[in-house]
């Protein structure tokens, strides 16, 4: 009978293991403070770097090799700055045909050149009329050797 | 105080045409989750007369007469192009409020008024030369007026090139352009309020800005009030800038094909609970009850029709996943019946509150709080190292029958290595 009562009876878990409540947690000094301390700077960040417009910046792949003589190889990671305005002379990402396409670009007077650099692709010119879209202007690129 | 409304045109089509210049000029809608019915229209699929909302079954004939190029919705994607437009509109101004996924106010108090329309067009050029998506700009003393201002730019209402200022309209223009606009175009007047007011002869703008003011608050509410009063121009909604932490946090799907199991239906609310759990917890947050609901197709009508919710609530507020699983599968089982083929299920953390400022409850075991507090911690750093649900409980199942159907879905072209843009 005594057993009975005593099951229905409700009692707080209690844990075996004792637990620790942290009372005061505070780092204590303890030997020579870091000469070095007084003079440390912020790690180098390559995003900083490469990326001064980070909200309109966006990555590219590269694909094939139109632009070999200017670096620019197939599987290379192309930064790319959407917010710049192209002058001549930049490597540019272009809308052909509406498919991205990545080349120098070349003004003329009134012509404007989509410049391979490679002996092996021919130049895409616009005349008058025509007009060429620029997706964005290429700030650098990455590739990676390992 | 003038402010603007800036809003992104058809923000989804114009997030995919970024990286697919081939749609540019094209008729392209995207399809909610589980390529449901249309989210975003551009305006050669509007013009066609396709509503927002249509559901894709629906429609699929007439987007093989037309040409119709549709996508699954990309929500990794717009998200991160959103949070670009936000972070360019936040320069032009010293306070913004993000008042959804494309659109946001930024107040223009103290700027001269003569140069706003300028300022409107920097704006848009900035957006769209920095991202390649086209928003308009909305320009009024509240912002009830800069919403109805920016549905004017957009129809090239009162001006064209996606800039509309009211500040530049006197009375007799305002009169006659509110009295062009019906009604339903206000902000906040849905579809009930409109029929309602249809039957007391209100049925343009002008019609309700120049109402009896006591007469709508009577007759509706003190809501609707305000909105006759903002379309005077006299400001009662104020400016809310970002900050205020989430009341509730809800994660919804539909299912790729019906689910009728019990089963199938506990390892969805598993997985929905374990991703509200994710953002509880980043959010800092404990929840007190959960919320969790299923319903079945109503488009299918020959189905027999159910639908149901439970609210659950905890011991004591918890951030914890297993706790909220729980939960949420104790309220499923309740509501749960057979015979159903469902389409939909949800789970709702409310009660939300920081997590630090919960008192302990008497019976609370430390170490449990502990080893609970660093297994979240855990689990949510393998997470967001090793990719979503990498680990997770195993109650949400490991083939996810009820998966989502996103069959069209273009590639995370701003967020995964694998799958960026290529240039040839």
């Amino acid at each position: 009978m005594t057993s009975l009562i005593q099951q229905t009876i409700l009692l707080p878990k209690v844990s075996k293991k004792s637990s620790l409540l942290p009372l005061f947690s505070h780092k204590v000094a303890a030997g020579f403070p870091s000469p070095a301390d007084d003079y440390i700077e912020v790690r180098l960040s390559l995003d900083e770097h490469l990326i001064p417009n980070k909200e309109s910046t966006f990555f590219v792949r590269a694909k094939g090799n139109s632009m070999a003589g200017a670096g620019i190889f197939d599987g290379d990671l192309l930064v790319v700055d959407k917010s710049l305005t192209p002058s001549s002379g930049d490597i540019v990402i272009a809308v052909v045909d509406g498919d991205l396409t990545v080349k120098r670009l070349i003004k003329r007077g009134d012509k404007v050149i989509l410049k391979p650099e490679n002996p092996s692709f021919k130049d895409i010119e616009f005349k008058d009329g025509q007009e060429l879209q620029v997706w964005g202007v290429v700030t650098s690129t990455v590739k990676k050797f390992v | 105080m003038p402010l603007a409304l800036v809003d992104c045109n058809n923000f989804y089509v114009s997030c995919e045409r970024v990286f697919n210049p081939r749609l540019e000029g094209k008729p392209v809608v995207v399809l909610s989750n589980n390529d449901g019915v249309a989210v975003a229209r551009s305006n050669e699929v509007k013009a066609l007369g396709i509503k927002m909302g249509e559901p894709w079954f629906k429609m699929e004939k007439i987007a093989r007469q037309h040409g119709i190029i549709a996508y699954s919705s990309n929500y990794t994607l717009y998200g991160d192009l959103s949070a670009r437009v936000m972070s360019i509109l936040s320069t032009f101004s010293p306070k913004q409020e993000i008042y959804s996924i494309d659109e946001c106010f930024l107040d223009l108090d103290g700027f001269d008024p003569q140069s706003l329309m300028t300022y409107g067009q920097i704006i848009r050029q900035a957006v769209k030369q920095s991202l390649g998506i086209p928003v308009c700009v909305g320009i009024a003393d509240t912002k009830t007026l800069a919403k109805l201002a920016n549905h004017c730019a957009k129809k090239g209402l009162a001006g064209a090139d996606g800039v509309c200022d009211f500040g530049r309209l006197n009375d007799g223009e305002r009169t006659v352009l509110f009295a062009s606009i019906p009604v339903g175009e206000v902000w906040g007047v849905g579809r009930r309020i409109t029929e309602k007011l249809l039957t007391m002869n209100i049925t343009t703008v002008e019609d309700l800005r120049t109402a009896n003011l006591e007469r709508i608050q009577s007759q509706f509410s003190v809501v609707l009030g305000r909105t006759v009063n903002e379309l005077n121009a006299i400001p009662c909604i104020e400016l809310e800038e970002a900050g205020t932490p989430r009341q509730q946090i809800m994660v919804s799907r539909s299912f790729g094909s019906s689910v009728t199991c019990l089963a199938d239906l506990s390892e969805s609310v598993t997985y929905f609970t374990t991703r509200a759990a994710e953002k509880l917890r980043h959010d800092g947050s404990v929840a007190a009850s959960v919320c969790v609901y299923i319903r079945t197709n109503p488009f299918k009508e020959d189905d027999p029709q159910y639908q149901r919710s439970m609210i659950v609530p905890l011991s004591r507020p918890s951030d914890d996943t297993t706790k909220l699983v729980q939960a949420a599968l104790a309220g499923l089982k309740a509501i749960y019946r057979s015979g159903y083929n469902y389409k939909k299920t949800g789970v709702l953390l409310m009660g939300l509150q920081p997590k630090a400022t919960i008192q302990p409850a008497l019976f609370d075991d430390p170490l449990e709080q502990a080893k609970s507090d660093s297994l979240m911690h855990v689990m949510d750093a393998i997470n967001k190292k090793m990719g979503q649900g990498c680990v997770g409980i195993a109650a949400s199942g490991i083939r996810q029958r009820w998966a989502m159907r996103r069959e069209r879905k273009s590639p995370n072209y701003t967020t995964d290595w694998n799958e960026l843009p290529v240039a040839g």
